[in-house]
């Protein structure tokens, strides 16, 4: 576990951005009580936890550390960063633009598939296109989160299966993919 | 369809729910849940009001067959009431079952059911006779008990035979004796008779009940070639258990208890399928109507429960989310706040919106009790011992609502995973996954405010949820394993900050409800441990550990630990106990991996090696000096340890330390003396 250097703390923060806008600087204040959010990395995994919570993990060797706070993605072998479902609850904490999807569309999109216009319920007004977005249902839960195919204004004069949103990563993923999600050591 | 369904689970309802309330519910209203209910209890009443009046009969024989002793003096026949009273209920127990399912016999073995069916109708038959003409069948058996004998008979001619002769008995009173011999003959021929075509049909033998050899017979017969007759196993269990709760009344004469146990034993293995190893180890836990329940709840699946991730939503918002997508719950009992019990779903309770949000997690009703226990405070530091599949653990964080921190350590990696899962689905933050030895605790990090240690065992409280047990755990296991628990309570207990201002507090659970692997486990941990006392664990129900068992005493205070049994709380079996650490580990106490904790330092035949940093002599003095001032000023505060210095004897140490330290440096010990010898000169 170590800090992240600062080409992958550029990659992470950039793709952060994305969904957060400028309040991402949130996501890093100092919190009431003194104590703050890192990111660390452990085995190619990007970690966000509290400052004191990774000073104690220290005391755990590599190969028995498993995870550690909120999990954001990983590092490809090839130097990319790819952003996990097990992101969402930062996201969503800080999101810039979201989208809220009717009660009939969330299965479709719990099973992978991408928003089309007639399961979206509301929608962030000022959205430009292919721009990252927390996907809420109506009620305000969070389901994943994705990447908008239109700008809001063009969504408008969309026919009702033309796609919105492209899926990047939804809650059925938990289900679907829990053997390549975590680590396993 | 729905129904049958709905029926078992409805067995599996716990105690804390009134079934009035249940019924009343809206949402269950037009759902025919009641009317089955009812029957099976109407139909319990019956059998009991059918035992009891066997019962009731079964004072009348006793006397009789004293007499039939004496006046014939042929003990061979041996007219048992225990066995009468059997006949007469297994009459009345085919008889319901014929109310209950009329068509439904053709389950049965062909040829058993078949005979099954006669022998109710006769019994029936011999019932009705019995009642019109009671009192004439009253008292002449009372005038001559050797008539009795026709009962134990069971064969249906026989019986029919018998009761002619019976009334022709009456009419004729004088030729009596001659009667009644002839009777006994026939009997015997026909048994015979019966005995030689058991190969054929097992019922008959059966039903004579008690004689051992032939029952060993049988069930091994049963065992090995074809399927037990339940049924008769069913019947028999519940006499012999009928007859141990009243021994003294209802017992064979020459017969013991342990043979009845024996017997008992031995049955419970046919009928639910146990190792004898593990069914006399489980029996010996309760009386035997209680260890019968148990047997029998163990075929019961629980109810499912759910438990609110409150980090996410409310009991009373999931509920109604969960409601309008068709699941039929309530909350599991007053002693939770939030557990869900369900009762029915239309949808996979694992792949709903709200699940895969995280708004719930599906967690067996036990397995709340040790983090209650626990109740860890916020910003403490908790460890997890053995975590996986992680309901507990997110269940300590929703407690102490994501702040502090909880280690979670599981030994397996692979569950680990599942566990990363939960504790990301669910959408806590304080939780670090690590995957140790949980023995290598203390090691690792110590100081913990509190730790949950649900230590892996034998599994014999969740036999509804994994029937293997019942066979593959045998002996060995009951060593091995509760020798790990007892390594892994030390170290839980070892990496335990007694100083603590919230903490100071350990848990210790299992979902097993044997002796070895909670009370002796705990029993070790307090004589090996004289820094930590049992605490009450905080949970409302639950019966008290056990203090003496089979001639073992455990520290009173083991009635603070809490058993939970599936038959009496509808859960799965568990044991809970709470310890609270009062002070540090004594240096010298023996550590999980069985070595003496503190390396050397304690142990007296080997070497003391000091490894405080060895200063010149006069600094050490004056040192000690002040040591000692500040000791015999603090003497009241100050560890007792301090209170009396003995300089002379420090010097010794000293002395020896130096001589230690030059070895370790290669350099020869006693070329210390020297110079002071040089000096001296």
């Amino acid at each position: 576990m170590r800090p992240l250097t600062e080409e992958e703390t550029q990659a992470v923060f950039k793709k952060l951005a994305e969904y957060t806008g400028a309040s991402l600087k949130n996501i890093i204040a100092p919190q009431e009580d003194g104590d703050r959010n890192v990111f660390r990395l452990s085995q190619n995994r990007v970690y966000v936890v509290r400052l004191s919570m990774a000073n104690l993990a220290t005391s755990i060797a590599r190969d028995n550390l498993l995870s550690l706070g909120t999990c954001l993605g990983k590092f490809t072998k090839s130097g990319k960063f790819r952003i996990h479902i097990t992101a969402l609850p930062i996201l969503a904490e800080h999101a810039r633009h979201k989208l809220w999807i009717r009660p009939n569309g969330v299965m479709p999109f719990l099973y992978g598939g991408n928003i089309v216009k007639a399961h979206v319920g509301r929608f962030s007004e000022d959205c430009p296109e292919h721009q990252g977005l927390v996907v809420y249902t109506m009620d305000d839960v969070p389901l994943g989160f994705g990447v908008s195919a239109r700008s809001t204004a063009e969504s408008r004069r969309l026919d009702p299966t033309g796609v919105v949103c492209f899926r990047q990563a939804d809650c059925g993923e938990y289900l679907r993919d829990e053997d390549t999600l975590f680590q396993s050591g | 369809m729905g129904q049958g369904r709905r029926m078992k689970r409805k067995q599996g309802m716990p105690e804390a729910l009134s079934e009035e309330h249940f019924a009343n519910l809206k949402r269950k209203a037009g759902l025919p849940v009641e009317p089955p209910v009812e029957k099976a209890s109407l139909s319990n009443k019956k059998r009991k009001t059918a035992k009891g009046a066997a019962a009731a009969k079964k004072p009348e024989p006793a006397p009789k067959k004293s007499s039939a002793k004496k006046s014939n003096g042929k003990a061979k026949k041996l007219p048992e009431p225990a066995e009468d009273s059997e006949d007469e209920e297994m009459g009345d127990e085919f008889d319901l079952d014929q109310l209950e399912d009329d068509g439904s016999a053709d389950e049965d073995a062909s040829s058993g059911g078949k005979m099954k069916k006669i022998w109710s109708d006769d019994e029936n038959d011999s019932d009705d006779d019995a009642e019109e003409d009671d009192s004439v069948f009253d008292s002449d058996d009372q005038e001559e008990g050797g008539k009795k004998g026709k009962f134990v008979f069971s064969d249906d001619e026989d019986e029919s035979d018998a009761e002619e002769k019976l009334t022709a008995a009456n009419i004729a009173g004088l030729s009596r004796r001659l009667d009644k011999k002839l009777a006994e003959d026939k009997a015997i021929t026909e048994t015979e008779m019966q005995e030689s075509a058991m190969q054929t049909n097992i019922d008959g033998p059966k039903i004579f009940g008690e004689e051992d050899d032939e029952d060993d017979e049988l069930a091994d017969k049963s065992k090995s070639l074809l399927a037990p007759d339940l049924q008769l196993l069913r019947q028999r269990i519940t006499d012999t258990i009928r007859v141990l709760d009243e021994f003294a009344k209802l017992a064979e004469d020459g017969r013991s208890r342990a043979e009845y146990t024996a017997q008992l034993l031995k049955d419970i293995c046919a009928y639910y399928g146990y190792s004898p190893y593990l069914a006399e180890k489980l029996f010996n836990l309760f009386t035997p109507r209680e260890a019968f329940a148990f047997f029998e709840a163990n075929e019961m699946p629980r109810p499912v429960v759910i438990r609110t991730n409150t980090l996410r939503t409310h009991r009373r918002d999931l509920a109604q989310a969960l409601i309008n997508r068709g699941v039929t719950l309530e909350p599991v009992g007053k002693w939770s706040k939030v557990g869900l019990q369900i009762f029915e779903a239309n949808v996979p309770l694992g792949a709903t919106p709200e699940y895969l949000a995280g708004h719930y997690i599906i967690q067996a009703a036990a397995s709340f009790l040790p983090v209650m226990a626990l109740s860890p405070q916020p910003n403490e530091r908790v460890l997890d011992m053995a975590s996986a599949p992680g309901g507990k653990t997110t269940y300590c964080s929703a407690m102490m609502n994501n702040t502090g921190m909880v280690f979670a350590n599981d030994p397996n990696k692979q569950r680990a995973k599942g566990l990363i899962g939960n504790v990301a689905r669910l959408g806590v933050r304080n939780v670090i996954v690590c995957s140790y030895d949980g023995r290598e605790f203390p090691r690792v990090m110590g100081g913990f405010d509190r730790v949950l240690l649900d230590a892996p065992c034998s599994g014999t409280g969740v036999i509804s949820k994994d029937p293997s047990v019942k066979t593959n755990k045998d002996e060995k296991d009951f060593i091995s394993l509760p020798h790990m628990q007892k390594q892994l309570l030390l170290s839980a207990i070892d990496s335990v900050n007694h100083a603590s201002e919230t903490g100071g507090f350990l848990v210790y659970s299992t979902c097993s409800v044997t002796i070895e692997e909670n009370e002796s486990v705990v029993a070790y941990a307090l004589s090996r441990r004289p820094n930590v006392r049992l605490v009450d664990a905080g949970i409302p129900f639950g019966k008290e550990g056990f203090t003496s068992y089979m001639g073992k005493r455990f520290h009173p205070s083991l009635k603070l630990t809490r058993r939970f049994y599936p038959h009496a709380h509808n859960i799965d079996g568990f044991y809970v106990a709470k310890f609270q650490k009062i002070g540090p580990t004594p240096p010298n106490a023996i550590g999980a991996a069985g070595k003496k904790n503190g390396n050397a330092a304690a142990s007296g035949d080997e070497e003391v090696i000091d490894k405080t940093p060895i200063t010149t002599d006069e600094d050490t003095e004056t040192e000690d000096k002040s040591a000692k001032k500040k000791s015999k000023g603090k003497a009241g505060t100050e560890k007792s340890d301090f209170s009396a210095f003995d300089e002379d004897e420090d010097v010794k140490y000293i002395e020896k330390a130096k001589k230690n330290a030059m070895r370790r440096r290669g350099l020869d010990p006693k070329s210390l003396k020297k110079p002071k010898a040089q000096e001296k000169k």
